[in-house]
């Protein structure tokens, strides 16, 4: 990689965040500093424009460069990948989408604490969002910094440090001064780039294969080495039974931790009513479901022109499969559409990181001062100054983070997304489908399904070899490995399920039906809400 | 229709003050108010004035063309309680027996139940073949498509409809039934605060 591309895609990066700061500042001139706009962005955003933000919010570097990297070199399981994330979609639009809308104002615990009693809930579901966030932002910030090292060529640890200090500091001014109608804006710009990217390279694949996807098979599979194995599961995932019910679990996570995750679901009170919520799940369906079926045909455009050996060699992991793609159909290393859209893609891949980190934060930061500040803080503070917690706590957050990153930077931390939507489906999801389907649900039952889901999760890992015992482990040193899965999902998630269950039926109260009315006329008919 | 479709803006809520006698209770009327309304009540993008719950000026319609007509049952059996948190309870359980509110909901589940059902077990039936059975997986079907392929795309392609269907279901068969009862459930607890204070 020349110093032209790099050169370029500086450039690029530059020119996008400039246009998010002009973004942020134009927004936070029109500021009013209420929660509503501070949190929810006014809740006057169209259908459209929340789809593509939700989009831009859940479509991150992770599966631009890494699905694509996975199918590139183990081809059918990468794609296995792909389906999970799309698939969690359906269970957001039949269960959560349009109920959370109409029942919350701004966090996942308003929902639940609109029928029980408010303080634990609040603290426990705050707890949970705030570790979800910190757990999905880490694993982003450190990818960050890599993907510097990656696509930049600087290898050294300074230029990857000052990577994640230079996004943990964007993202704290995104937030912190143009809070939800900023942080929207920028995911939207991000979203087209990313599908624009998406598009113009699905397209320079098939014509290069004259439009023939059965010859772009057979050619990735021949030069896999793997021949048609390369086209079923199994390379990655088919080895023991421990690798299988891995990805079990790692599927069940994330089809069920979609619906369960902070930054998603605060994503609805942006839009006025529950059936712009519907409309807007229904657009970012059809714009992730397309750019998953783009990201097949570029993982196998990679393994067939640019070839697994040659994308192992340039990672391990796969992550540069697509930049190496994008060189490669521009003409060349050395050709001017070469290095333009490689800088393109390396450009658009840090426009990618920057709007999911955004988003992160803002729900983060909600749930610090909505939930926890406000359930924790002396009952005299004025309802104003929750905007400023909620600025303050954004940078805290980073700080957070940025901190974690730099102490992870050196770390495998890609199992930090899927252990994200394992906790968000065990300690986030258990408790919000309770608390809008089932009139029996009391306080204890919340609480307990909250920690009976969280608490494992997190155990679990840390048991897991993930963390010890395996060369490939956090602390590859010691052995305390007790747990044979990756991802806690499999386990952790029916006990999220079963302690809601079991804390509702040993409950000394019985469930308010009168604030379960409340809640089930509300979800379903939209009245009263805000 | 597609479910991307625009929807047309109300912009006011005329014709819905006139039904407000009814309460959630009569759902008779709430169907007939259905079918003599044709305008479908749609909110879109810039339409605060679409919503009726921002719509003051509508929602103080109500009182001043209903002093003459008989006040709903339940709510003047209500109103004489002090404690407003109580009365909107009262509301909320009362619009929660109605029968057009049971209706709501069991088109809800009758559309969502089966349908969870059938995508969550045909997600599951999928990661699980690909993960135990990649033999049964990798036989050829046609040219380099497998199973396997023909499975993953399938998926893609139900996600799509299922989407389709549910967007479809509830424009037709749940929204104008649930702004109704949004609009009654409304009009009841504001006028139990009305009254009471």
């Amino acid at each position: 990689m020349t110093g032209n591309h790099q050169m370029l895609a500086l450039v690029l990066f530059s020119a996008f965040v400039a246009v998010t700061l002009a973004i942020t500042t134009w927004v936070s001139r029109h500021r009013q500093g209420s929660a509503e706009e501070f949190y929810a962005g006014g809740r006057l955003f169209s259908p459209m424009e929340n789809g593509f933000a939700i989009a831009g919010d859940y479509m991150s570097a992770a599966s631009f460069l890494g699905i694509s990297g996975l199918i590139a070199l183990f081809g059918y399981d990468g794609l296995l990948y792909s389906v999970g994330f799309l698939v969690a979609w359906l269970v957001v639009l039949f269960l959560v989408a349009e109920l959370v809308r109409n029942c919350g104002r701004f966090t996942l615990a308003d929902v639940v604490a609109s029928r029980m009693r408010e303080r634990p809930v609040r603290i426990a579901a705050g707890t949970s969002s705030v570790t979800v966030s910190v757990l999905y932002l880490v694993a982003q910030m450190v990818g960050a910094g890599s993907l510097v090292a990656l696509l930049l060529g600087g290898t050294g640890k300074a230029a990857q440090s000052w990577t994640v200090i230079g996004v943990g500091a964007l993202m704290v001014i995104y937030v912190s001064l143009g809070g939800m109608r900023a942080t929207t804006w920028i995911q939207i710009v991000k979203a087209v780039l990313l599908m624009g990217g998406a598009v113009t390279l699905t397209v320079l694949v098939l014509v290069r294969f004259h439009g023939d996807f059965d010859l772009l098979l057979r050619t990735a599979a021949e030069r896999s080495g793997h021949g048609d194995a390369f086209l079923a599961p199994g390379l990655r995932y088919g080895g023991d039974w421990t690798s299988r019910f891995d990805f079990m679990s790692l599927g069940l996570a994330l089809v069920l931790g979609t619906a369960g995750l902070p930054h998603i679901l605060s994503r609805f009170y942006t839009v006025p009513t529950a059936r712009a919520a519907r409309r807007s799940v229904v657009w970012s369906i059809g714009l992730i479901g397309g750019f998953y079926l783009m990201t097949i045909v570029l993982g196998f455009g990679a393994a067939a022109i640019v070839g697994p050996q040659a994308v192992r060699g340039s990672n391990a992991a796969g992550n540069t499969a697509v930049p190496l793609l994008a060189l490669d159909l521009g003409g060349g290393a050395d050709s001017t559409g070469g290095t333009v859209l490689f800088a393109i893609v390396a450009a658009i891949a840090f426009a990618t990181i920057l709007a999911v980190v955004a988003g992160i934060t803002l729900a983060s930061s909600a749930s610090v001062a909505h939930d926890l500040y406000a359930s924790l803080r002396r009952p005299n503070a004025k309802p104003r100054s929750e905007v400023a917690v909620a600025r303050t706590a954004a940078v805290g957050i980073g700080v957070v983070a940025i901190a974690l990153g730099l102490l992870a930077r050196d770390l495998n931390v890609a199992f930090l997304v899927g252990l994200a939507f394992a906790v968000a489906a065990s300690a986030n999801l258990p408790v919000l489908l309770y608390s809008l389907f089932w009139g029996g649900f009391t306080t204890r039952g919340a609480v307990w399904s909250v920690y009976g889901g969280l608490i494992p999760s997190v155990v679990l890992v840390l048991l897991s070899p993930v963390v010890s015992g395996s060369p490939d482990s956090l602390f590859p040193g010691v052995d305390f490995q007790y747990f044979p899965l990756q991802n806690p999902g499999l386990v952790s998630i029916p006990l999220g399920f079963l302690a809601g269950w079991l804390g509702t039926v040993t409950s000394a109260e019985d469930a308010d039906k009168a604030r379960h009315a409340e809640t089930e006329v509300r979800s379903l008919t939209g009245a009263g809400a805000v | 229709m597609v479910p991307f479709c625009p929807s047309l803006g109300m912009q006011s809520s005329a014709g819905r003050p006139s039904r407000r006698e009814g309460g959630p209770e009569s759902s008779a009327e709430a169907h007939e108010g259905r079918d003599t309304v044709p305008t479908r009540t749609g909110v879109g993008g810039d339409t605060r004035f679409d919503d009726p719950w921002y719509d003051a000026l509508a929602s103080g319609w109500g009182e001043l063309d209903g002093t003459g007509a008989p006040a709903p049952a339940v709510p003047s059996a209500r109103r004489e309680q002090e404690n407003r948190g109580g009365c909107a309870a009262d509301v909320y359980l009362e619009v929660q027996r109605s029968a057009a509110f049971r209706e709501v909901r069991s088109r809800y589940r009758r559309f969502v139940i089966p349908g969870v059902a059938l995508f969550f077990s045909w997600y599951v039936g999928y990661v699980v073949t690909a993960t135990m059975a990649p033999g049964f997986m990798a036989r050829p079907v046609m040219g380099a498509v497998n199973v396997a392929m023909l499975a993953g795309l399938g998926q893609f392609l139900t996600t799509f409809l299922f989407t389709w269907a549910y967007a479809r279901h509830a424009r037709l068969r749940r929204d104008r039934a649930a702004l109704d009862l949004r609009w009654d459930t409304q009009e009841l607890t504001r006028g139990l605060r009305g009254g009471g204070s």
